[in-house]
């Protein structure tokens, strides 16, 4: 009885809310249990570590985020990211070697404006086409892969200006800075999509395209602004992961696409489009972190993390079942 | 009199039954459903009580039903209709001191769904529960494969066992075809197939003209007729009161979840029954139909080949125009193109003296023109968005202030205002609009395409799966539209809708105009001819 009054209350707060709710509750859980079993745990060296850790992995999501909201999904976000960080590793180390600070922002340029001219591309192939998103981005990410394979035979370019050494391991005020991309990338995709016509465009055009069609709403054009944002967001990765190793190796990062599709389940995205906001999101992919780190901590395996990881999702899907059938 | 009539059926049914089905029944079981069938009614339900929760959907409600007896169960939406069918084939339990007896041979305080069908009570839901992509003979021999997993299909057997129940139901289908590939009416009749070859004696039908022209009604009703004169009880469940009455017996009406009763439906109007179906008087009074307002919308010689031909006609503000015809005369597409949804192909269309070209219902919806479509689940709203987002989707442009900023506090506010305008009844605005009733959702469309502010309001069958009260609602909300000085077509194959509600009348045939008066210079049932010629 008890418990049927506490599922009501859950029941009558707003969707949004209460994913965000569960998503806190869960990061909370996640911190005391590692905190508990790992001393260590609470100090800021730990926190400094995921802080640089969690970003390219985060932005990735981001990138993934935009396209399962309309209703699809972009296998390509890794090898865009590869692509982006080429394209601008190749413009820094042939013109820009000298150029000190300005090469960051050039670069950034270069690796955003080729992410979203892929993305957009993508983008019209879905609309005009009408061919499933998947089968798509699964086309681009092959030919993403043989294109970058093909331009680095297979090996690395590295040796950025120290400017980038600064992006990919510095700090601001204590707080690194790849975490404020981060966070700033975040803010940004949490702007677009709840509080401008666009964002609201690709949540109506997601759940129901048909319907938004008939409502006035440019369906076409939305799909296209889906994936050049996805594209840029994966080149703003791919500039990070540049600047983070020093190099750009096509491949890098191919391990996380699975898990940016994971996390964006996670945060109560719905598979089928529509519905799923940034803030759990964000809120997410941090306990994803401090699961990593905290079993690192532990002297587990990496293998073990994922492992979780995947048992979160399945998890998750069962805790969400009473509120599923909510109508 | 009616009586003798329903076991003179019954008889004939029997005979028939003996010389088609002597495998499935064996004869001596026959002589005494017989016997019973004289006697017995086919369904006998007392004190039937269903409460959700708090909520009482149902409240200690009788239902009687005769062998081969067409009956029409009516009520508004809400009022427990679809409680009741779901309670009599044992998906709901009711609360205990129920009791039913079914052909006066047992009685039981419970039905189970596998015992609802040995009874042979079958419901054919709106949505036809059918699979797409088998074929007609498998679906209609579907439940002959559940019963025996194990035994090989035979596809031949299969073919000709349903070609038996469609040839003795004397309609036409073709037992290899795909159902997706199937017209709506079509599917219709494969489901009925389906429930007769599984042994119907009662069959449910949940709003089975909804969507069928009045051409594939009449079929439709033609073949529940014939069903009933083998004993074959039916049990209807229509919105449209005239199809109600010129097709059953007798009709049971609820009105929140309370028996008004059962009444002959020989000697009822539509008026009386919906009346008793609200509990109120609707006023339904024709339009004047004198207007003199400014010539806003004029279509000359617009031409869509293989949609319409040469449809020329000029709308005036304030203005009812009833567009009026079968289902593939034209109507819809003639709607979309006036939309931007389409291109004609040589003709035009001027808004306000100035000629348009839209080059998408974008461009139209900027320039004034709403479309309501008939297709509200699918089209005219997405059910799963909240009701609020539904109700800003088409004037997100005019929200954004600045352009860059769409609030989600002025979303609200548009939806509270047109909420209170239009008297929708809406506890939550941000739950789904899938939440709210057809008559409210219904509201909601009005809503979002009021908040464009249009001067030409196109609507499409409005009223689709709408109940009558939230019917007459919407009507007096399109009158009172057109009183402050909107321009407005109406679609409808409603005769009665078309008559008490518009100022002239366009018949379509063809994709053809093949008459233009003034609605009042015809009687209802004059119209009523028309549209079916």
């Amino acid at each position: 009885m008890n418990n049927n009054r506490f599922l009501q209350f859950f029941r009558k707060s707003s969707s949004d809310r209460l994913e965000l709710l569960a998503m806190l509750g869960f990061l909370a859980l996640c911190l005391a249990f590692f905190s508990v079993v790992a001393p260590r745990f609470l100090s800021p060296g730990i926190f400094r570590s995921m802080a640089y850790q969690l970003p390219e992995l985060g932005l990735l999501t981001l990138a993934m985020f935009v396209p399962i909201i309309s209703g699809g999904l972009n296998l390509a976000v890794t090898y865009s990211a590869n692509i982006c960080g080429l394209a601008a590793a190749f413009l820094v180390k042939g013109f820009l070697m000298s150029a000190g600070w300005a090469s960051v922002p050039a670069a950034l340029v270069v690796g955003l404006g080729v992410g979203a001219g892929v993305g957009v591309l993508v983008g019209a192939m879905v609309a005009y086409v009408g061919a499933h998103p998947i089968l798509v981005t699964l086309g681009a990410m092959i030919f993403l892969r043989g294109l970058g394979e093909l331009l680095t035979r297979g090996g690395d370019i590295s040796g950025m200006p120290e400017a980038f050494n600064f992006i990919g391991h510095g700090s601001i005020l204590g707080i690194p800075v790849p975490m404020l991309i981060f966070l700033g990338a975040a803010g940004i995709l949490l702007y677009i999509m709840q509080y401008t016509k666009e964002g609201f465009s690709i949540y109506m055009s997601g759940s129901n395209p048909e319907a938004a069609k008939y409502s006035g709403i440019n369906v076409n054009k939305t799909l296209m602004l889906v994936y050049g944002l996805s594209g840029a967001i994966s080149g703003l990765a791919g500039i990070l992961m540049l600047a983070r190793f020093n190099s750009v190796r096509v491949g890098h990062g191919d391990s996380y696409l699975l898990i940016t599709v994971l996390a964006c389940f996670l945060a109560g995205a719905n598979p089928f489009g529509g519905f799923g906001r940034v803030l759990p999101l964000v809120v997410g992919l941090m306990s994803l972190q401090v699961v990593a780190s905290g079993m690192n901590l532990l002297g587990a395996s990496q293998h073990l993390s994922t492992a979780i990881w995947g048992g979160f999702l399945l998890l998750v899907m069962v805790l969400r079942s009473p509120f599923l059938n909510k109508n | 009199m009616s009586k003798t009539d329903g076991s003179e059926r019954a008889s004939i049914h029997f005979s028939r039954s003996t010389a088609g089905r002597v495998k499935a029944r064996p004869t001596g079981q026959l002589c005494a459903a017989e016997k019973a069938t004289m006697t017995e009614l086919a369904i006998r339900a007392t004190s039937i009580t269903k409460k959700f929760g708090g909520f009482t959907a149902l409240d200690n409600v009788e239902f009687e039903l005769q062998p081969g007896e067409i009956h029409c169960l009516a009520g508004e939406n809400g009022c427990g209709k679809s409680t009741l069918i779901k309670i009599i084939n044992g998906v709901y339990q009711p609360e205990p001191g129920a009791h039913f007896e079914f052909s006066g041979q047992q009685s039981v305080g419970q039905i189970s769904p596998s015992s609802a069908k040995r009874l042979g009570i079958h419901v054919i839901w709106q949505d036809l529960a059918l699979f797409p992509d088998l074929t007609v003979a498998e679906n209609i021999c579907f439940d002959s494969f559940v019963a025996h997993p194990l035994k090989g299909i035979d596809s031949q057997a299969k073919i000709e066992q349903a070609s038996k129940t469609i040839g003795e139901l004397g309609v036409q289908l073709d037992p290899t075809a795909r159902v997706g590939d199937l017209s709506i009416a079509k599917r219709q009749l494969v489901a009925i197939c389906r429930v007769i070859q599984a042994e119907a004696r009662i069959i449910f039908m949940d709003e089975p003209t909804a969507s069928l022209t009045q051409k594939e009604t009449e079929t439709l009703l033609s073949i529940v007729r014939r069903l009933s004169a083998q004993g074959i009880s039916i049990v209807f469940v229509s919105h449209r009161l005239a199809e109600v009455l010129d097709v059953c017996e007798r009709v049971t009406v609820l009105r929140d979840g309370k028996l008004v009763g059962t009444f002959p439906t020989e000697g009822m109007t539509q008026k009386k029954l919906s009346t008793l179906m609200t509990g109120k008087e609707l006023d339904q009074t024709p339009r004047a139909g004198e207007v003199n307002g400014d010539r806003i919308l004029v279509l000359k010689h617009l031409t869509r080949r293989g949609e319409y031909e040469d449809i020329s006609f000029d709308l005036r503000k304030g203005e009812i125009l009833g567009l009026t015809g079968l289902m593939g005369s034209g109507r819809t597409e003639i709607a979309l193109s006036i939309f931007g949804m389409t291109k004609p192909d040589s003709g035009e269309i001027r808004l306000d003296g100035q000629e348009m070209q839209f080059k998408s219902n974008r461009d139209a919806i900027d320039a004034g023109i709403a479309y309501v479509s008939e297709d509200r689940l699918n089209l005219g709203l997405d059910q799963k968005q909240s009701i609020a987002d539904n109700t800003a989707a088409p004037v997100l442009k005019q929200l954004s202030n600045p352009s860059f900023f769409l609030s989600p506090k002025s979303i609200r506010a548009l939806c509270d205002t047109w909420i209170d305008k239009l008297k929708t009844k809406v506890s939550d605005p941000l739950l789904p609009v899938s939440s709210l009733s057809g008559g409210n959702q219904q509201r909601i469309v009005l809503a979002k395409w009021l908040a464009t502010e249009p001067k030409v309001l196109v609507l499409d069958s409005p009223t689709v799966g709408v109940d009558v009260g939230a019917k007459a609602g919407i009507f007096e909300i399109i009158r009172q539209l057109a009183d402050q000085g909107m321009a407005i077509i109406l679609i409808s194959d409603e005769a009665s809708e078309i008559y008490h509600n518009t100022d002239r009348t366009l018949v379509l045939k063809e994709g053809r105009i093949s008459r233009s008066f003034k609605t009042t210079d015809v009687s209802e049932e004059e119209l009523e001819g028309i549209i079916n010629a």
